[in-house]
């Protein structure tokens, strides 16, 4: 009984322990569990979605260590989508995303700091429209845990506000509309 | 004047369609051209693009119109002072302006079609998406658009100075014939 117990526990300390090692996670991009969507304001009057469906990228985690964790995201701007064709031809010309010019949009995290159970801000460079700016996500750690096939996973959601002008984008969409809501909400596979 | 076209000479119904052609080609195109740079404040922003859209689609109308003309009265034949030279190369430039018409219309529908929307004309009836799934359509529809816009006006300008070069230099019936004046 005795050993019985004791087998469990360090059984389950080892498990814990694999646990605690900051994993890899690649992007859940095959079976799409993961978003970059954008909220921009309409004449200060409705919020105007969009999302950007052509993405990829990883991230480390450990649930123990979050400072150590890293991010690092690429998407194709012209994949950007508002469910309006005209919109969207007029988003990848060059009042707005440039795509031609500037086809790819990456994030890579520089820092990451906790702010609180479940909470941190991840500092890192963002290159928009052939700008790179620092910006800071506010990201919230979802859950992680077994799948049903046989694989592990780690689910985060964080959003930051970008100014459309810091990014050169050249097209004013009035006062009300300076910025846009970047959310993204990714689930990692791990490795 | 006749409706219908006579061996010698443009009647009222083809001279009409070819005025109404050349003012909404080169009207559409200014149109189009000072739109894409309007400001998101402008009030026509929204209007000038309706607008362009429904023109164009009259325009295509018109153009149905004029081809199917064509063959229930057809053009009068060439001046006779006209060599073969001369005849070949106004075929060819004809040939050329039919194209380019109904490519830039088709282009312009494709865009605006492309999400499966439909296209209102004047607010009065409305034209169905056809085709959707051409890849990133409304993109590749819009960059033939655009240059076969600039071809489609270059085009009518030549066919314009071909014209006055007929009537001044020549000094034949051409552009009168079209003016509706008799060939004489």
């Amino acid at each position: 009984m005795l050993k019985k117990t004791l087998a469990a526990l360090v059984l389950g300390s080892a498990l814990v322990g694999g646990q605690a090692f900051a994993a890899d996670y690649a992007i859940d991009k095959q079976g799409q569990h993961a978003f970059v969507n954008f909220k921009i304001s309409h004449l200060g009057y409705s919020w105007l979605w969009g999302t950007f469906k052509d993405f990829d990228g990883s991230f480390s985690f450990d649930a123990d260590k979050p400072e150590a964790s890293k991010v690092n995201v690429t998407l194709k701007t012209a994949s950007v989508d508002t469910n309006h064709a005209e919109r969207d031809k007029h988003l990848r010309s060059d009042d707005f995303l440039n795509v031609d010019k500037h086809p790819a949009a990456t994030f890579e995290s520089t820092s990451v700091k906790s702010t609180g159970d479940g909470t941190a801000d991840i500092t890192g460079n963002l290159t928009l429209n052939g700008v790179t700016k620092p910006v800071v996500i506010a990201a919230k750690f979802i859950g992680e845990g077994d799948d049903p096939w046989g694989g592990y996973r780690a689910g985060f959601e964080g959003s930051t506000t970008l100014t459309l002008k810091e990014f050169d984008i050249k097209m004013d969409l009035g006062p009300a509309s300076q910025t846009v809501d970047l959310i993204i909400s990714v689930e990692g596979v791990r490795k | 004047m006749h409706w219908r076209n006579s061996s010698t000479n443009y009647g009222l119904t083809s001279i009409t369609l070819h005025w109404l052609v050349a003012i909404a080609v080169f009207g559409l195109f200014g149109l189009g051209f000072w739109m894409v740079g309007l400001n998101y404040y402008s009030s026509w922003y929204r209007t000038a693009p309706d607008l362009h859209k429904s023109i164009g689609i009259a325009l295509f109308l018109i153009m149905l119109l004029r081809v199917l003309w064509r063959f229930v009265s057809p053009a009068p034949a060439p001046l006779a002072s006209q060599g073969r030279l001369t005849r070949i190369a106004a075929r060819l430039g004809h040939s050329l302006l039919y194209l380019g018409l109904f490519l830039v219309m088709i282009s312009g529908y494709l865009i605006s079609t492309a999400d499966g929307r439909p296209i209102s004309v004047f607010g009065l009836f409305e034209v169905p998406a056809l085709i959707t799934s051409i890849p990133d359509q409304a993109d590749s529809a819009g960059v033939v658009h655009e240059y076969a816009a600039w071809a489609l006006v270059i085009f009518a300008v030549v066919h314009a100075l071909a014209a006055l070069k007929h009537h001044f230099i020549d000094r034949d019936a051409t552009l009168k014939r079209m003016l509706g004046r008799s060939a004489g």
